[in-house]
């Protein structure tokens, strides 16, 4: 998607987010400037109710941008219709399937539907991108299985190739990690981390591992306080960002291991 | 997709079987008439008794049709809204159709008797149920499209139609309450549905409406199929979730609504065929469920009206006390089992 003289994915320009009720503009976070490349992983951060998932429904288009811009491949998102998105951003959500009755195949396939013709049928090309995206997560193993007799780490995986068939430059998820345990949390992280370096997309994702995505994201956005801050992980270390993340009675971020240490 | 190819047998089963029961159901009545007549009269070939053609054109095959359309456009409508509103106890009169419908038809009978004699006769003709039911039908659906243009949660729509059906069906009662029994009792046979008083020009008309809808459905599969994810997913993957939904309803509409106003309001077969279907065809894809469904619905109202002509007797029972007497059992074997339940 990107042209030659650029490859950034996802721009925005003094971004406000939040949620507007009549007259009245509820703002969340304002000022977010972020760029985001192919190839880079990129973690959402910030405590509860800090805007993460508001963040990442505005740059999906769910949600309406209060002020600033969004580009997403060049192109402005308030000016992009939803078949065109699609073809651009692919979701991972915490939202539950109406169905789990899907075999694993079915459900990935269904992520060829902004290319597939009316009723929705698989050409070569297709089939291909299917089951390259099976392959790419490691779930060949499972992939005849019903999505309801899965784990929550398979079902996760399921989910990531499902974004990965619809071969989006752009894969945003919302809090891929939670409800699994610290080996799936680090397993599928490193899978996302090993993604973005194969299939040279951008991913962004919301998480509350903050220890890990220090060690495996290219870049943070940090959502603190009504405000942004963006950068690398040691850059974002070195400017103290992390200090004051959490309510510094009970956690402390020690710089030293670049990690969050209880009191 | 890519498991459908593993029903394509099942789905050829299915059709088989709808031939074969439309051809029992066209032989069996209060005159037997041999299955190999049946075939030879329908392909235009001569028939032993010339009563048995006049039979089987005139009475028979309309009545099959009809049972064909009523099923398979019940069934696909409440697949259709079991898929929209996530809701595996949803069925075609959750819009609150046949409860406008029914409002329709009480009106013109029961009111009948206050606006006079000499009204009622013109009021009680074949036709004038025909419209009333339909204009019940219409008010109730313009009521809920309203609604689904303003509302961004499918679920409150689902909640306004039963909203609907409660308010009609008590207006209902207060008519019934206050009626000659001779029109109750009109009211009530209309109740109970009817697949054999229709001419073919009534036909004609119920499959015209029918195809319309069965078509906007066929051309929602793939829609169908996003909404699956849930419709912050289908929207990511660029479905139109409003107008899927318009389209949704509207196919919903023409199926539900035409048939009742033909055939009466016919219970059960909406929502018990797609669980049936599911139980035999373990499949979420549309691309299979869409046709099995079709299918199957058209197999159940041929053998329902089989079982309420009463083959051999001089008489037939009500063919929506049939269907329900089926379709009960299933949806309580079917939450019973849930354990192994399929949606």
């Amino acid at each position: 998607m990107s042209t030659e003289s650029s490859n950034i994915v996802l721009k925005t320009d003094n971004l406000s987010i939040g949620y507007r009720k009549k007259n009245d503009t509820h703002i969340i976070v304002s000022g977010i400037d972020i760029e985001i490349k192919e190839g880079e992983l990129v973690a959402v951060i910030g405590v509860n109710g800090a805007g993460k998932s508001t963040l990442l429904r505005t740059l999906s288009g769910i949600q309406q941008i209060l002020r600033g811009k969004v580009f997403i491949s060049e192109s402005d998102l308030s000016k992009t219709d939803a078949s065109e998105l699609s073809k651009n951003i692919s979701l991972v959500l915490t939202e539950q399937l109406i169905s789990k009755n899907l075999s694993v195949l079915e459900l990935v396939a269904l992520g060829r539907q902004p290319y597939t013709n009316w009723i929705g049928r698989l050409n070569k090309k297709d089939l291909k991108k299917v089951m390259h995206a099976i392959r790419l997560v490691n779930i060949e193993d499972i992939k005849n299985k019903k999505c309801h007799e899965l784990s929550d780490g398979q079902f996760q995986k399921v989910l990531i190739a499902r974004a990965l068939a619809q071969d989006t430059s752009l894969i945003i998820l919302d809090e891929p990690t939670t409800h699994l345990d610290l080996y799936h949390k680090a397993y599928v992280l490193k899978l996302l981390q090993q993604l973005s370096r194969e299939t040279n997309k951008a991913i962004l994702f919301a998480s509350h591992e903050i220890n890990l995505a220090l060690q495996l994201c290219d870049k943070l956005l940090i959502l603190k306080d009504k405000k942004a801050l963006f950068g690398k992980p040691l850059d974002l270390i070195n400017s103290e960002a992390f200090n004051d993340l959490f309510p510094s009675h009970l956690i402390h971020f020690d710089k030293a291991s670049s990690s969050f240490k209880i009191k | 997709m890519l498991s459908q190819r593993k029903y394509t047998f099942a789905l050829i089963i299915l059709f088989l079987a709808v031939i074969l029961t439309g051809l029992f159901n066209i032989s069996l009545g209060s005159v037997n008439i041999p299955v190999a007549d049946v075939t030879s009269a329908l392909l235009g070939f001569e028939v032993d008794k010339d009563t048995w053609r006049y039979i089987i054109l005139n009475y028979r095959l309309p009545k099959a049709i009809t049972a064909i359309i009523t099923g398979s456009g019940l069934a696909v409508s409440g697949l259709l809204m079991q898929t929209l509103f996530r809701n595996p106890l949803a069925g075609p009169y959750v819009l609150g159709l046949s409860s406008g419908a029914s409002l329709g038809v009480a009106l013109v009978f029961m009111g009948a008797s206050i606006f006079g004699a000499s009204f009622a006769a013109i009021l009680l003709s074949k036709w004038s149920l025909v419209i009333a039911s339909s204009l019940g039908s219409l008010l109730v659906l313009f009521a809920v499209i309203l609604a689904s243009i303003r509302l961004r949660d499918t679920m409150a729509i689902l909640i306004i139609g039963l909203m609907f059906a409660s308010l009609t069906a008590a207006i209902v009662s207060v008519l019934a309450y206050f009626s000659p029994a001779s029109q109750l009792q009109q009211y009530v046979f209309w109740s109970y549905g009817s697949l054999g008083n229709l001419s073919w020009n009534e036909v004609i008309i119920l499959g015209l409406f029918w195809i319309i809808g069965i078509l906007i459905s066929i051309g929602s599969i793939k829609n169908l199929n996003s909404l699956l994810l849930g419709e912050q997913y289908a929207r990511s993957l660029g479905t139109n979730i409003k107008r899927n939904r318009f389209m949704i309803i509207i196919a919903t509409s023409l199926l539900a609504g035409s048939i009742t106003a033909f055939a009466g309001p016919i219970a059960f077969v909406g929502l018990a065929v797609p669980h049936l279907v599911r139980q035999v065809i373990p499949s979420a894809n549309h691309v299979t469920l869409v046709p099995a469904v079709i299918f199957g619905g058209a197999i159940l109202m041929l053998i329902c009206d089989i079982i309420a002509q009463l083959p051999g007797s001089e008489f037939s029972l009500p063919i929506n006390a049939i269907t329900s007497l089926i379709g009960a059992p299933v949806v309580i074997w079917l939450l019973v089992r849930k354990r192994k339940f399929n949606f």
